[in-house]
């Protein structure tokens, strides 16, 4: 049996999450098939059909769809994954607003953040803000799957030469509808596709000391991600929150500014390459998994290091 | 309008996990225990609306142990009218607590049902959407703000890029996120008083509900710990191992 991906995407691009979940469903053994459900997304499943690895692309092009609500697409998804072994996608919000909601309506349950697959059948996440790894063995016919991007390599973008299929089916529950979004703009990159992260916490005192961290992340190429006390406060917008319940993230080089270290951040970096902590206290239990600690006033430090790259 | 808040006993935030020495599992003898911190946001959600004359009614439920009482109590203590406590020994994963809940829904018929959007111990966030699914309700995720407007509820919702907003026809889910409130503290007389507040307990045989295994737990191991590093003196020394020893700048 085949393996059903959902793609994530904007309609007129791929996102690079469903990267990752391709190189997890190449783990598992079946054909690979690429769901892009949206409106107007034409221009989504021509990228989609270019991934390495991806046989076919079914294209479920509606206006129904093209917010993506979870009310229809899993009714779409549940119709079409009945024929499928595995349906994956990457553990963004988008993924796992979807993903349960298709798993009820197919009677299993779902593994979430997956971030390593035994075998068909058996898998590792993390539970308990990753202080604990557990192996899981479905037991369900259909897997239904969100996987952990840091997880899995992006697979290569381009080469490969699906088909692409469209779906004719389109299911409007008529209980949803979109209103509107405030996406922040940025020209750094994205902080789960980042190389290099700055972070910082309450430490910053305000919103306007991040300027520091964003000089600094424009010599590094770098993301610029936060704590939750630091979006809590209003420093940052809430898509920066990185930990536990906010993103995941694994990049070469994580670098955190006037951040303690709770379990709940560690949870979402610690698995970076290389971690750098500043901060004034010695004690802070960011020192604990910090590759490389100095322990200073961020307000020296930061602008010192920014001069120095 | 009545609403369902659901509240799950879980190890408290603060508590650091250990695994046992067998890998069968998380040690959770003698381990603090507490309110899933996003359902704190769910009942403090629910008591907002109560006070702003949107919700008449507040039931909150839990499903877990005979323990799971304390944190039922809690909630009642925080302003919640009344309390189901669904009560089971086994390990219920998602499915099956949104089977439970999807019963106790059609019987109390809630305008709105909110509940934490993950909790804290299985990390799974799947539950409401679950429960939505079954339901056939709409489902506002991640909420940071919800706004009842007549028959319909706005939620927005905390999304990968920023902000989303959706209106959902009601009855609705509502999942929480961080940012939605901030939870206020029980008062004494007010803990005083839930302990007189109805509190009903029922069994999943008695809600027809059959306690399926979706999976199996095959070991339980911790994470990859990481070397211990190093501090350095100077920024200049910092500099000096990203680029000569780490060579990631
Ligand atoms: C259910 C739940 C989920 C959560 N999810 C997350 C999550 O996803 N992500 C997350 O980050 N948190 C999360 N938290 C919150 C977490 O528990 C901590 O409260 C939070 O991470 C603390 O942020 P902080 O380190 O910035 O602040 P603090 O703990 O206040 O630390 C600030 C640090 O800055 C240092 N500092 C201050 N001034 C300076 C200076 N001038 N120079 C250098 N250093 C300075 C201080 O020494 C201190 O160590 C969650 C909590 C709960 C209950
Ligand atoms: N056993 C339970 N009792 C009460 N509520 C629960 C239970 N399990 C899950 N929930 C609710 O569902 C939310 C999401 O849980 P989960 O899907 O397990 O991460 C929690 O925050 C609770 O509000």
């Amino acid at each position: 049996m085949a393996i059903l991906i959902i793609a994530e995407h904007d309609n007129q691009s791929l996102k690079g999450a469903t990267l990752n979940a391709v190189t997890a469903a190449t783990q598992l053994s079946g054909d690979i098939h690429l769901l892009v459900a949206g409106g107007d997304c034409q221009a989504a499943a021509d990228q989609a059909a270019a991934v390495a690895g991806v046989t076919k692309v079914l294209l479920a092009d509606n206006a129904a769809y093209e917010h993506q609500l979870a009310e229809n697409v899993s009714l779409l998804v549940a119709e079409l994954g009945a024929d499928y072994s595995h349906i994956i996608a990457p553990s963004t919000t988008g993924g796992k607003n979807l993903m349960p909601r298709v798993a009820a309506l197919l009677d299993v349950v779902q593994l979430s953040d997956v971030m390593a697959i035994e075998s068909d059948d058996t898998f590792a996440r993390p539970i308990y803000a990753g202080n604990a790894i557990a192996t899981v063995k479905s037991l369900d016919a259909i897997k239904v799957i969100t996987i952990r991007t840091t997880g899995f390599d992006a697979a290569v973008s381009e080469g490969g030469s699906a088909t692409i299929e469209t779906v004719a089916a389109v299911h409007d529950a008529g209980i949803s509808s979109f209103i509107g979004e405030t996406m922040a703009k940025s020209d750094r990159p994205e902080l789960t596709a980042a190389k290099v992260i700055v972070s910082g916490g309450r430490g910053m005192g305000n919103g306007e000391n991040f300027a520091l961290l964003e000089s600094l992340a424009d010599k590094l190429g770098a993301a610029v991600g936060a704590s939750r006390a630091a979006v809590d406060a209003g420093f940052v917008p809430n898509d920066m929150q990185v930990g536990q319940t906010g993103k995941i993230v694994a990049p070469d080089l994580y670098i955190a500014v006037g951040i303690s270290g709770a379990i709940q951040h560690l949870a979402g970096m610690k698995d970076s390459k290389v971690i750098v902590a500043i901060n004034k206290d010695e004690e802070a239990p960011i020192f604990s998994v910090a590759d490389y600690g100095l322990v200073a006033d961020l307000f020296d430090a930061v602008p010192e290091l920014d001069a120095k790259l | 309008m009545k609403v369902l808040v659901t509240v799950k006993r879980v190890i408290d935030y603060n508590v650091k996990v250990r695994v046992k020495s067998d890998g069968s599992d998380v040690d959770l003898n003698n381990v603090k225990m507490a309110m899933n911190p996003f359902c704190e946001i769910a009942v403090e959600e629910a008591v907002r609306l109560k006070e702003a004359g949107v919700a008449s009614e507040i039931v909150v439920v839990s499903l877990g142990p005979q323990a799971a009482q304390e944190q039922i109590r809690t909630a009642l203590a925080l302003g919640a009218d009344r309390g189901i406590l669904i009560q089971s020994d086994a390990n219920l994963e998602s499915l099956t607590v949104a089977k439970l809940l999807a019963k106790v829904v059609a019987e109390e018929q809630p305008g709105l049902v909110i509940m934490g959007k993950q909790a804290i111990d299985s990390d799974n966030n799947q539950t409401g959407q679950m429960l939505a699914a079954l339901t056939q309700m709409p489902q506002g995720t991640f909420a940071s703000e919800v706004k009842v407007d007549g028959d319909k509820v706005q939620v927005t919702r905390e999304v990968d890029g920023g902000l989303q907003t959706v209106e959902l026809a009601m009855p609705a889910i509502v999942t929480t996120d961080l940012r939605l409130n901030e939870p206020r503290y029980a008062s004494l007389p007010n803990i005083m008083k839930a302990k007189r507040k109805p509190l009903d307990t029922k069994t999943p045989e008695e809600l027809g509900v059959e306690i399926k295994a979706h999976t199996q737990l095959l070991k339980v191991a911790p994470p990859a710990a990481r070397q211990a590093g190093i501090k350095v003196a100077s920024v200049e020394e910092l500099v000096d191992k990203l680029k000569n020893e780490a060579k990631v700048i």
